[in-house]
């Protein structure tokens, strides 16, 4: 095919060459092309094949709403997928065509893209800027109003396609962006699409300029929908051939970009803006072969008859045939057939408002019979409004939605999903009416065009071949984003590192120091293990779990949420808060808790310290802490407002060190304190006051390992510095610093429950055996009515139990299923799962807690947990395997 | 996102709140006497309205106060906003 460019005309620039290559092929084309109108300048007709039957495929439209030319672009940045119409030419383009369906850059390759997220606050946001948009955002400034006007393409004025034909239009367009852009007031934004818009006048817009591309998070008191209208195609025979154009799109081609799409034209109409086609297309030096026009009758066709035109009044297109664009194009009135030697097909099938995020947000629709189109019909939110074209301003046209033939097998309805009229039938067939199953029977609509051309035509098809009134039902619904954005610009700036906050302790950088491998609990950094030269995980956790249990372990324990909570009826509180009593708790005494929802279910657990007769301090697990709080402030803000209680969350106050181990009290008193630390004047289960290694400390007897232990907790800042002098005074008892895997095993030897990984939020402290922290003194506390529900009292719930594989070193997967018998049978009953499987160094054998069906009733008993591949005999046991008396830990 | 009127901090994006479901359902004052199918209305049994629902919100990123809200569930149009304690605003007012 020829090069198309006209020698004069047109917005390109073309002293401002720009080389680009396009399937592997240098071309050239000028600043202020797009890819498509260079592509056409240089007289490439098939941009990519369909991505289905793999027809040859070229550019149909002039915008967004391209249904067709789909690329991928790899330089100068990433593009997956993305119409070639919205491509602005930029020197060294790279891109090739695509055939509908993107593919991903290969893995690890990061985006080159940019994008920052802004926030804006505005009296108004106008989308569209068009005539109507700028009229609008022109008026708002004027009455003293902060504005941002969005449009999606590179220049303002709407659809050159209109304004063209007013001869004022260019300059008061002109005229209102100056004023615009003159005024503090209004930003303008182009390249910049709407993508959705969200309840409150939220509105998201992706702004594509460069070097930076920007998300803007905009938040105005009244949103204006100036979005125009997209012509629309016809379906008939091969309406997909490269040369068939929508007739609007082919005086944009001449009048923005000086291409002449064709020498040889047939236009194809039900409405008369065409006719200003067939005239651009005459006044440009190509032939124009007919005008054939679905009416019978209009003015419009009286006046081209006078201008000379060949007009074929109540015809049709019966076909067009080219290899692969249009050289032919058949017409037919229904009785007589003419065949014009064509290059270039111009279709009109009339205006769509483009009303999608309208939609989306809520608004309605009610069919216009004048434009056989669907207008805004209220409904939406209050803030919202819709102006100029969009708002019903349609020029008229007929009904006309498909060219009836026998065979409607190439009547291509959706081209990105290769989709036709014969398919429609199909669907009907089936039985689907709606247009929402159809949509979703055939996937029209469902591409990446998200239907902007194929979404009225489908529900107008579907109306006529049910032989129901046009408009009975209208277009489906499509959501945001309104065109295609990529991840990279939706995540901006919040990736790596500033993806989610990481929260480390005062130690971090130590046991970064030292070697520990990182577990992520929440959002905390916790050490997971400290590997030694050429040790792995299970080595590691060996020599930590034998060195707590035989000398000393030290960790690091401040993550573990920590609340006080404090007021003359804290004490009251806490008893409606945990299952036992706290307020008969002694000032210096420590009491383990359990906490539930009002379902009777456990939700976290902890201990509560009572610091003074007022005044308490409680643990909760890691990852419960904010949610514990959260709980808490709930219960006092809406229910019980009467008590005088006040929590505060202090766990980045205090940094907790952890001493473990029959060497713990000489480790502390190595330290140097002034803390009685006999066992008679400190005993298990109590906290003090005092100084250790010179430094202000409160220091608890609490052990979650089932030794002797002691928790230093200091405040935050001399953390780093008490956790060095733990090192250096455990020295000389071989002080080995321990990690969460570790602590995770010793807690699960003595039968310590974690909650949220023995526990799934349906088991109850009878379902854990821990019917003894359940108090029956106290007249109430959450959950204790749900204890007593039917279900809750169940015989046959799961409860903990311990499992001792038969196999003393196969460590049983978590998650693992339990059942009663060793069967090859496809279907058997699942009693329980593994909920916790360590190796224990102490036992010399491996071990595990699971949850298991009426489980105490079957100590000594053996049953199978089940993972795909393997199945592991286990015999059922108390869930403590190690010092059930609780000597070591008492000290 | 909704644009929540805290009645504390004033207007403020959705993100910064927590949800609290329906508003106005008490704790029984002696969940002993309630029968069974009565804990188990109190526990799990919520209104699902078409219109306006009293829902309760939490500034949980900002002032830490639960407050209730009159919300149309067809339009997410905030009717009113009221303090914990506050009787709900007349309808229409």
């Amino acid at each position: 095919m020829a090069p198309r460019r006209l020698s004069s005309g047109g917005e390109v620039d073309r002293d401002t060459r720009l080389p680009f290559r396009f399937n592997g092929t240098s071309y050239e084309g000028f600043a202020g092309d797009t890819l498509a109108s260079a592509l056409l300048a240089n007289g490439v007709d098939v941009v990519a094949s369909s991505p289905i039957q793999q027809r040859p495929r070229g550019v149909m439209t002039a915008g967004i709403e391209e249904p067709s030319a789909f690329v991928e672009i790899t330089a100068p940045t990433i593009d997956v997928i993305t119409p070639a119409t919205t491509v602005e030419l930029e020197p060294g383009l790279v891109a090739a065509g695509r055939s509908g369906i993107g593919r991903l850059p290969p893995n690890g390759r990061p985006s080159p893209r940019r994008c920052e997220p802004r926030n804006a606050h505005v009296d108004m946001l106008v989308v569209g800027g068009g005539i109507a948009g700028l009229r609008t955002a022109v008026e708002a400034v004027e009455a003293g109003e902060d504005v941002i006007l969005v449009d999606e393409r590179s220049r303002l004025g709407g659809n050159p396609f209109w304004s063209a034909q007013e001869s004022a239009a260019t300059e008061r367009i002109a005229k209102s962006v100056a004023r615009l852009e003159e005024s503090p007031e209004a930003v303008v934004l182009r390249r910049a699409t709407a993508l959705g818009l969200y309840d409150d006048g939220y509105v998201v817009v992706h702004e594509r300029s460069l070097p930076v591309e920007r998300l803007w998070h905009v938040r105005a008191r009244r949103v204006v929908l100036a979005t125009g209208l997209h012509e629309r195609p016809i379906p008939f025979r091969d309406n997909d051939r490269p040369g068939v154009m929508l007739a609007s799109s082919v005086v944009e081609y001449l009048q923005r970009f000086a291409v002449l799409c064709g020498q040889r034209a047939v236009v194809f109409t039900a409405t008369d803006s065409a006719y200003a086609a067939a005239r651009a297309l005459r006044d440009a030096g190509a032939t124009v072969e007919a005008i054939v026009d679905v009416r019978s009758d209009s003015s419009a066709q009286r006046g081209a008859r006078s201008d000379g035109f060949n007009l074929l009044s109540g015809s049709t297109i019966a076909g067009t045939e080219g290899d692969p664009s249009v050289s032919a194009v058949h017409v037919t009135d229904g009785v007589r057939r003419h065949t014009f030697d064509a290059d270039l097909l111009a279709v009109s099938g009339g205006w769509n408002p483009v009303l999608q995020l309208y939609r989306a947000i809520g608004g309605g629709l009610r069919y216009d019979e004048k434009s056989a189109s669907f207008a805004p019909a209220g409904g939406g939110p209050r803030w919202l409004e819709v102006q100029g074209a969009a708002a019903g301003e349609i020029p008229s046209s007929a009904p006309y939605w498909f060219v009836p033939d026998e065979d409607l097998s190439r009547h291509y309805v959706d081209m990105q999903r290769d989709a036709t009229v014969a398919d429609l039938i199909e669907a009907l067939g089936i039985g689907f009416r709606s247009a929402e199953h159809v949509k979703r029977y055939t996937y029209i609509g469902t591409a990446v065009d998200q239907g902007r051309t194929s979404s009225v035509a489908t529900a107008e098809v579907v109306n006529q071949l049910l032989g129901w009134d046009p408009g009975a039902q209208g277009p489906t619904n499509s959501r945001p984003p309104y065109s295609p954005v990529s991840f990279s610009a939706l995540a901006g700036v919040a990736t790596g590192s500033l993806f989610d906050p990481a929260r480390v302790t005062q130690i971090h950088q130590w046991h970064r120091d030292h070697g520990a491998v990182f577990e992520d609990v929440g959002q905390w950094k916790r050490p997971w293990y400290y590997p030694h030269a050429r040790e792995d995980l299970q080595a590691a956790v060996k020599r930590e779990c034998l060195a707590v249990r035989n000398g000393a372990g030290v960790m690091d324990a401040t993550t573990l949420g920590k609340i006080e909570v404090v007021g003359p009826d804290a004490p009251a509180f806490l008893d409606l808060m945990y299952t036992n009593i706290m307020s008969s708790l002694r000032v210096g005494s420590i009491r383990y808790g359990l906490m539930l929802g009002l379902d009777g279910m456990v939700m976290d657990d902890g201990v509560v310290m009572r610091l003074g007769e007022d005044r308490f301090m409680l643990t909760t697990t890691t990852g419960g802490a904010a949610k514990v709080l959260d709980h808490f402030e709930e219960w006092l803000q809406t229910e019980w407002t009467h008590l005088r209680v006040y929590c505060t969350s202090v766990t980045e106050q205090w940094t907790t060190v952890a001493v473990a181990g029959p060497n713990a009290r000489d480790v502390v008193r190595s330290l140097g304190t002034d803390v009685d630390l006999t066992v008679e004047a400190f005993p298990w289960m109590t906290v003090r006051a005092g100084t250790v290694a010179g430094v202000p400390s409160r220091i608890a007897r609490v052990s979650f390992s089932g030794e002797l232990a002691y928790e230093l907790n200091v405040a935050g800042r001399h953390g780093l510095s008490l956790w060095k002098a733990v090192v250096e005074a455990g020295r000389p008892f071989d002080i080995t610093p321990y990690g969460t895997e570790t602590m995770h095993v010793l807690r699960a030897e003595k039968g310590y429950v974690i909650v949220g990984q023995d526990t799934d939020g349906t088991v109850t402290p009878h379902d854990l055996g821990m019917s003894w922290i359940v108090s029956d003194k106290k007249r109430d506390f959450i959950g204790r009515r749900s204890l007593r529900r039917p279900d809750i009292r169940r015989s046959e719930r799961k409860q903990l139990v311990g499992l001792l594989p038969h196999d003393r070193d196969a460590v049983v997967p978590e998650g693992a299923q339990i059942i009663s018998e060793d069967t090859d049978a496809l279907s058997i009953p699942m009693i329980g799962h593994i909920t916790s499987s360590y190796r224990s160094a102490i036992l010399h054998r491996s071990f595990a807690l699971a949850l298991v069906a009426r489980g105490r009733e079957l100590y000594g008993r053996t049953l199978f947990a089940s993972v795909p591949g393997r199945t592991f005999p286990v015999t059922v046991t108390e869930p403590v395997f190690y010092d059930p008396e609780g000597a070591r830990r008492d000290g | 996102m909704l644009l929540i009127p805290c009645p504390w901090c004033g207007p403020r994006d959705e993100i910064e709140f927590s949800y609290g479901g329906e508003a106005h359902i008490a704790y029984p004052a002696e969940p002993d006497e309630l029968s069974d199918a009565q804990w188990a209305d109190f526990l799990f049994m919520r209104h699902n309205p078409k219109g306006d629902f009293s829902e309760r919100w939490y500034h949980s990123s900002g002032c830490r106060r639960w407050f209730n809200v009159i919300r149309s569930t067809v339009t997410h149009e905030i009717r009113a906003v009221y303090r914990v304690g506050e009787p709900p605003p007349e309808a229409g007012s």
